[in-house]
């Protein structure tokens, strides 16, 4: 028999079993019951603003600790509110828990006050969802759920529980097993997939490392530098895999895709074997499937088997957990390379000079304002590699995925699935929560920023000392961009108007922040440096920069990763280049 | 376009089918028809799925299913190497000048009379697909008034049982503190 007490004292025993420090949340009705333990907690709760706020802080702490990342809210519009963070963290698969209140079971079902079947509307992006209406039943719901959400291919899950079941008495009795008969991640590949995707690799002459967000889940950075220097072939980081492979290495062409580099893309679209690691085949990855990477044979290693063959076939699928396959893959990479020593020289020598060709760069404005790759070089150069960057969506993401330099996984946090506005902010504070001692920079549009800045209020009040970059180019830039390309330049609402409103500065100042401007290129490092030396508070820097500033290069979507533009009506010179 | 039959051993627990109908519907996957029941094991459910593919290959169709945490079992089910079966009850247009008619159809396959009004005839059939295909054709003559249709069930032919294949499940330890690393 375990001990007696409240169904809302078993759920927050319970968070404290599954070894949670932290959550992130906003009371209400249904699920006050557990905020009276909570109270007691040893578990540092942060009050939020939003509960969007809630879930993208979840998932900024999973992002950078690796660790399930918790949020809690009330039933209807606490629940809903919660909606598009758990839509994020599935596309992005993130490990988190997400606890609503819902209203008494026996109101369940007669559209009763601040009712809504959250877990019928979360089951298509949640890894798996519970509704508990018997307190006997919490613990192991909830140790099911962070199991749940850890192991395997991470993801959120919703645990709903009735207000009833919280305030009932209950006996606490944390499982010491789970049965999840339905549920059985394969973490170790199978002997055989490792010794063919080996035997392909010594066969290929033109292979690519393909790199996305499951190494970084799956902690498997150091094995990639192994393996990639083994091989010493051109390794490219998809928008989710930035910081698995440090941006100095000689091997690294940068990231592939509608904004990649044109030797990232290029690797990828020249090559003859793609050794596909914890990546998906996206479609912002791969532009028009049929034309992608057409003479490339593929080995997909993921820990997800729904991945394998959903968008590309699979020669060589590997199913497991990153880790393992690539420390198993590097002996039988060992064992075939001494048999036959590869050459890969040509390959390796034509991919350089494409890649010395044609670098990441920028056109610097001719009106003599502010350029916005600038400013987030200077910011990358000026904080380091050390340092946490989390950007909204927008323009200002795809440049401070390009311009930021990474080394270290878990340093770079954006929403790459999902696209969602307004993830930066509650993102940086999940982060700082997890990595207090590291600096955390969002950078963020001066659009997403007007969706989520509230959260600064709580990052104030609460001791978590973030610094924003706001990228302030009047406009929902991104959009104006394709306005630009392919609306002849008609600018339906994409004038945001955000240098003469809101006053940035003011508003940073009356959320208890410190408020910086910048609009001189001569003063962004000094005020870099003046944010970067504040730690004691948030720090909002409003950097307006050049209204008409580009994303290059850019795939069209829909359109063939042969046809990327390296500017506007500028392609790659490949008649000049032999491939 | 292929029919595969599927059978699909899933938790008897709330909003299972919810899950399922779901991911079917938004991954844009065809399904002809779905049938649940319990098994001998009531914490199991079974679904019989007949499925359409087009697009979408029958490996990722099932290899979705499989990632419903509550999906214990997939297995797809050969014609060859299954019995599959449907029920339908149909009401049709009957009186005693063609009674006659109708009972040499219904001897022809196996059908029962399960209900009879003045001019109306209620019978009960099964069998797969084609056999209730025809037999329908067979009534049409008559008029069909209204027709109650299963979906399909289907089961392996010879001993071996798909339930067997799930009862070797192992339970997981949870960590006593502190958040287990169940990924490395
Ligand atoms: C919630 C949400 N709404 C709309 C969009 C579509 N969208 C993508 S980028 C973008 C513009 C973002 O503007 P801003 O934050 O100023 O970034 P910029 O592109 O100017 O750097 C919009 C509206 C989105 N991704 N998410
Ligand atoms: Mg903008």
């Amino acid at each position: 028999m375990g001990k007696k007490m409240s169904g809302a004292s078993s759920l927050v025993q319970s968070l404290e079993s599954a070894g949670v420090d932290v959550m992130f949340g906003i009371p209400g009705g249904a699920i006050l019951p557990a905020y009276d333990p909570i109270f007691d907690s040893s578990i540092r709760h942060i009050l939020v603003r939003h509960e969007q706020g809630a879930g993208h802080a979840a998932t900024g702490y999973a992002q950078v600790t690796g660790r399930v990342g918790v949020c809690i809210a009330t039933s209807g519009p606490g629940a809903t509110n919660l909606v598009t963070p758990l839509a994020d963290a599935a596309m992005d698969s993130v490990p988190m828990v997400a606890i609503t209140g819902q209203v008494p079971s026996n109101a369940i079902g007669t559209d009763a006050f601040q009712e809504a079947d959250i877990r019928g509307i979360t089951m298509p992006f949640t890894k798996h969802n519970y509704l508990v209406t018997d307190p006997d039943q919490i613990p192991r719901a909830i140790a099911e759920a962070f199991y749940i959400a850890s192991s395997g291919r991470p993801g959120p899950v919703l645990v709903d529980i009735a207000k009833d079941a919280l305030q009932k008495e209950t006996d606490f009795n944390w499982p010491k097993e789970l049965s999840l008969p339905g549920y059985r991640p394969q973490l170790e590949p199978v002997n055989q997939s490792i010794l063919d995707a080996a035997a392909l690799i010594a066969q290929s002459s033109k292979p690519v490392l393909y790199v996305g967000g499951g190494a970084i889940k799956a902690n498997a950075s150091k094995e990639l530098l192994q393996l990639a220097e083994l091989l010493g072939v051109p390794v490219v980081t998809t928008l989710m895999a930035r910081g698995a492979f440090p941006d100095s290495h000689p091997l690294h062409y940068g990231m592939p895709g509608m904004h990649g580099t044109v030797g990232a893309v290029t690797a990828l679209q020249k090559s003859d074997l793609l050794i596909t690691l914890g990546a998906r085949f996206d479609d912002r990855v791969t532009g028009k499937l049929s034309t992608f990477a057409v003479n490339a044979k593929v080995i997909h290693a993921d820990i997800d088997p729904a991945e394998i063959g959903k968008n590309r076939f699979a020669d060589v699928p590997v199913v497991g957990d990153l880790k393992r396959t690539i420390a198993a893959l590097i002996p039988a990479v060992k064992a075939e390379f001494a048999k036959k020593a590869p050459d890969y020289s040509a390959w390796n020598a034509s991919m350089n000079k494409l890649r010395e060709t044609y670098p990441l760069g920028y056109d610097l404005p001719k009106d003599g304002s502010l350029s916005p790759q600038y400013v987030i070089e200077r910011l990358s150069a000026l904080t380091g590699p050390e340092a946490i960057y989390v950007a909204g969506v927008g323009q200002h993401q795809m440049w401070a995925s390009q311009f930021v330099k990474y080394e270290n996984p878990r340093t770079w946090l954006n929403s790459g699935g999902l696209g969602t506005m307004g993830y930066a902010v509650p993102a940086a504070m999940g982060a700082k929560v997890g990595a207090p001692d590291t600096p955390v920079w969002a950078i963020d549009g001066d659009g997403c920023f007007q969706m989520t800045n509230q959260e600064l209020v709580t990052c104030a009040l609460n001791n978590i000392p973030i610094k924003v970059a706001i990228i302030n180019n009047e406009s929902l830039g991104m959009v104006r961009q394709w306005q630009t390309l392919f609306y002849e330049g008609r600018y339906s609402n994409t004038n945001l108007e955000s240098k003469r409103v809101p006053d940035f500065v003011k508003l940073a100042d009356a959320m208890g922040c410190i408020g910086l401007t910048c609009d001189r290129p001569e003063d962004v490092d000094s005020i870099i440096k003046k944010a970067n030396s504040i730690n004691d508070q948030p720090v909002v820097v409003d950097f307006r920069v050049f209204k008409d500033a580009m994303v290059w290069p850019m795939v069209a979507a829909g359109t063939s990763n042969d046809d990327i533009m390296i500017a506007r009506e500028m392609a790659p010179d490949w008649d000049s280049q032999e491939l | 376009m292929s029919k595969h039959t599927l059978a699909v051993l899933v938790e008897n627990s709330p909003g299972v089918l919810a899950r399922v109908a779901g991911l079917f519907s938004r991954r844009a996957y065809n399904i002809d028809s779905l049938a649940v029941g319990p098994t001998e094991n009531p914490a199991i459910s079974r679904m019989t799925i007949v499925i359409n593919v087009e697009s979408h290959s029958l490996e990722q169709v099932i290899r979705q299913l499989d990632k419903l945490v509550n999906v214990i079992h997939i297995a797809e089910l050969k014609p060859e190497e299954s019995v599959q079966a449907e029920l339908i009850l149909v009401k049709i247009s009957a009186t005693s000048k063609n009674r006659f008619d109708v009972d040499a159809v219904l001897e022809t396959y196996d059908a029962v009379i399960v209900d009879e009004s003045s001019e109306t005839l209620t019978i009960e059939a099964t069998g797969d697909g084609a056999k209730i295909s025809d037999l329908l054709n067979a009534l049409e003559r008559f008029g069909i008034r209204e027709l109650a249709q299963s979906g399909l069930v289907g089961i392996e032919r010879g001993s071996r049982s798909l339930a067997e294949r799930t009862l070797s499940v192992q339970s997981i330890p949870t960590a006593e503190s502190g958040q287990a690393d169940y990924q490395n």
